[in-house]
């Protein structure tokens, strides 16, 4: 069948172009009704919508309501309203997790961010097997937590401390170091090994953001005669802003919520000096049946992260309309 | 002329008409579906076929029982029953998270090893067991006084006794010796003396205060009864921990700390001091019989200071010690429970009954080589006591006279949450690491308690 080209006069033109001869029934319905966007749209985004509501969504919804009744293992419970937290909030074993878990979070990024860019720095200089040191690098990262951590408790050990007894056999102590029978020391070890975990994380995303950096501009800066740390503030850092921020957004949300290092390291104690709200939460839910208090506990970690996604939100959207 | 109708004949492997299976399952029926029946007709009960069960226990700190279960207990049960039954054992730190996990869900093993007084935790999950622990508890002397508090909930039993971990002071023979003492300490004073002359020479007495399921609480609970110190009173409502008898306990256990102890000890976990111990790091420790068990069977491995086989310098002293009001040991008491949720319920009370009767309780008895004890009187008379080494004889009556939390009220699942956040052990942890005064620490325990007990 032959049509006048869409715009022409009719058959003033004179052109004429080939289409394709309709169906004389139309569409099938099932392609009648992919074409419909929304209706694709829709199949498209189902199932990554019931992957979210089931493994996101529910059991969020599912800990919020835990945290509002008096559920207990095997016993459904009742609503209680906000009593799970005024209980938490006047627990003195609460008020030390609590407090610990900010100290925890607040020095471990610090020092995984301090590290990781120092690594990172050296790390895009061109050397001899730097694929390797750069492979290496990310081997705390990869090993499972728990084993690794369970290497760090044979080092940290009260008897057999390998660190001890290289300081004493050197001399450089008489007494063995409380590593993690003191409860400043023991969170402080927990802080360490937090760090060497999380660090090549850092390392390595902030590598490849100064990977980004055109040489250019830091040969123009040493023209104009900037020395290193000039350099580095006025022309690294700035560009390297926005995977900084998105890196320790990150690496907030994963300290702030540690369980399993805690847990394996000292499992609270001594004293209760080393819980986090993760591991006293557990405690409360699982050790002691509480499912109600431990989703409570648990839930005053949300207010905190929910504060620091939307920093990282807003952040990234000024970063795209700048 | 034989006269007897062919009903009355015993029926073959082969051959099983309906009369007679009816007689089988009378005989069983008759027995209250108890072994016995199962025994007396010679063959296993009639489950569907395919009846499958599941137990979930912990890994015994004695192999060995472990390897009896699964090599020959369990399968021996298996053809017993007409049922296959298949064991796992998991981590003791593993068992709450999987039961929890299992009765939130609906779904999971049949049965459980409960310890302590879990059955108030989970008494909505648990099915009601009366019938099998009365039927043991009738045949075998009766049940130890821990077990009616710790798996008796509402007049049911919903955990069914099992065993019994007790504990005594495992100490170095020779070392205790040579500060002058021929035995082991008999009181805490005697004790404290003996600590403190020890650490001088470098071989501290060592215990636990961290947050670990077994050798914390069960040094600190007996401590504060010795001394006279309860949670609470008899009613379970009202705290009653700030006494002067608690305070005596936490004066003496910071001194105790102080000058005897090894100060590593507040982070150490159950395994610590055995691999201290074996070490020669720590002249003595509460423990199971595992420190010693395991020196014997390590003997040309774990040697002492004169290469003599360790093993044959340990001895075990008695804990509680003397000098106090009394001794009231915390024992590692547990049972099984069956979960409400299984759909066979039947045969998992049978395989109960299984594990109970006599002849196979026995051999997994002997492979703990008194490590574990019974659950009822009767097996203090077994011939086993007499021919085990010297050291472990004094577990066959260890059982006596112990003691659940929650003391001097019930041991409901209020005092569970007591246990579970530490507090008793962190009482006495804050003070001995000088992190609180002992009048400071006590009062802490008691706001603590009161927000437990008294809410």
């Amino acid at each position: 069948m032959k049509r006048p080209i869409a715009g022409g006069a009719g058959g003033a033109a004179g052109v004429e172009v080939a289409l394709p001869h309709p169906r004389a029934a139309g569409p099938r319905p099932l392609a009648r009704l992919l074409e419909s966007e929304r209706l694709l749209a829709t199949l498209l985004l189902t199932p990554a919508v019931l992957l979210l509501g089931v493994f996101i969504a529910y059991p969020f919804v599912m800990g919020v309501w835990l945290s509002l009744s008096s559920t207990s293992v095997g016993n459904p419970g009742q609503f209680v309203g906000l009593k799970n937290f005024a209980k938490a909030w006047d627990d003195s074993i609460f008020q030390i997790a609590f407090g610990n878990t900010f100290f925890y979070t607040f020095w471990a990024t610090i020092f995984k961010l301090a590290l990781g860019m120092w690594v990172a720095l050296l790390l895009n200089r061109v050397f001899r097997g730097m694929r390797l040191v750069r492979a290496a690098m990310l081997l705390p990262f990869i090993i499972p937590t728990v084993l690794s951590t369970f290497a760090w408790r044979w080092m940290f050990d009260p008897s057999f401390s390998v660190l001890n007894w290289t300081l004493y056999k050197t001399g450089l102590i008489a007494t063995k170091l409380p590593f993690l029978s003191d409860g400043t020391w023991a969170l402080w070890c927990a802080i360490v090994i937090n760090t060497w975990r999380g660090m090549p994380f850092f390392a390595i995303t902030l590598l490849a953001g100064l990977q980004t950096i055109n040489p250019d501009l830091h040969e123009a800066a040493s023209l104009d005669g900037a020395n290193g740390w000039k350099r580095f503030w006025h022309v690294t850092w700035p560009l390297l802003k926005p995977v900084t921020i998105v890196v320790v957004v990150f690496s907030i949300i994963q300290t702030f919520a540690d369980f399993q290092l805690i847990y394996v390291l000292t499992g609270g104690g001594p004293a209760n000096s080393t819980h986090l709200l993760a591991t006293y939460a557990y405690q409360l839910g699982v050790a002691t049946g509480l499912l109600g208090e431990g989703a409570a506990v648990s839930l005053f970690m949300f207010p905190v992260l929910f504060a620091v996604v939307c920093v990282q939100l807003w952040y990234v959207r000024r970063m795209e309309g700048a | 002329m034989n006269t007897a109708k062919p009903e009355d004949n015993a029926p073959s492997q082969q051959q099983v008409n309906r009369r007679s299976f009816i007689k089988t399952a009378g005989v069983a029926a008759a027995a209250a579906g108890g072994i016995e029946g199962i025994l007396a007709a010679r063959r296993a009960p009639a489950f569907a076929q395919g009846t499958k069960l599941h137990i979930v226990r912990w890994n015994d700190f004695i192999p060995e029982a472990d390897v009896w279960l699964k090599k020959e207990g369990m399968p021996a049960a298996s053809k017993a029953l007409g049922a296959e039954v298949t064991i796992e054992t998991i981590g003791f730190n593993d068992l709450q998270p999987r039961i929890t996990a299992a009765v939130q869900s609906g779904a999971g093993a049949d049965i459980f090893m409960l310890y302590y007084n879990w059955p108030h935790l989970y008494a909505n999950a648990l099915v009601d067991v009366s019938d099998v622990a009365g039927e043991v508890a009738k045949a075998q002397g009766g049940f130890y006084g821990v077990f009616e508090p710790s798996m008796k909930v509402g007049g049911k039993w919903l955990g069914m006794p099992h065993s019994i971990v007790g504990n005594t002071i495992a100490y170095r023979k020779s070392w205790f010796k040579e500060v002058g003492f021929g035995a082991f300490p008999k009181t805490w004073d005697e004790l404290r003396k003996a600590a403190a002359e020890l650490k001088k020479k470098g071989r501290p007495y060592g215990q636990t205060l961290g947050h670990t399921f077994g050798d914390a609480p069960t040094w600190a609970y007996p401590l504060m009864w010795s001394f006279g110190g309860a949670e609470t009173d008899k009613s379970g409502k009202k705290v009653a921990v700030n006494s002067k008898g608690t305070l005596d306990s936490v004066k003496y256990m910071t001194a105790l700390w102080k000058e005897g102890c090894d100060e590593g000890g507040l982070a150490w976990d159950d395994s610590n001091n055995n691999r201290a111990f074996h070490a020669g790091e720590i002249s003595a420790s509460l423990n199971g019989a595992s420190i010693y068990i395991v020196a014997k069977r390590q003997k040309d491995k774990l040697k002492d200071e004169k290469g003599e086989p360790l093993y044959l310098d340990i001895d075990h002293g008695s804990f509680p010690l003397a000098g106090g009001v009394g001794q009231f040991p915390l024992y590692f008491s547990n049972g099984h429970g069956i979960m409400k949720y299984s759909k066979n319920q039947k045969p998992a009370k049978d395989l109960l009954r299984w594990i109970h009767t006599k002849e196979n309780f026995e051999k997994w008895f002997q492979a703990c080589e008194g490590y574990s004890v019974a659950p009822t009187t009767d097996w203090e008379k077994h011939a086993m006591w007499g021919k085990i080494d010297k050291p472990l004889q004094m577990f066959r009556t260890a059982a006596r006279n112990t003691r659940i939390f929650g003391y001097a009220g019930p041991a409901t699942a209020k005092s569970t949450e007591v246990y579970s956040k530490y507090i008793i052990v962190d009482m006495y942890a804050n003070a001995a690491s000088g992190k609180m005064k002992p009048e400071g620490a006590v009062k802490w325990a008691e706001t603590e308690l009161k927000k437990i007990y008294e809410a």
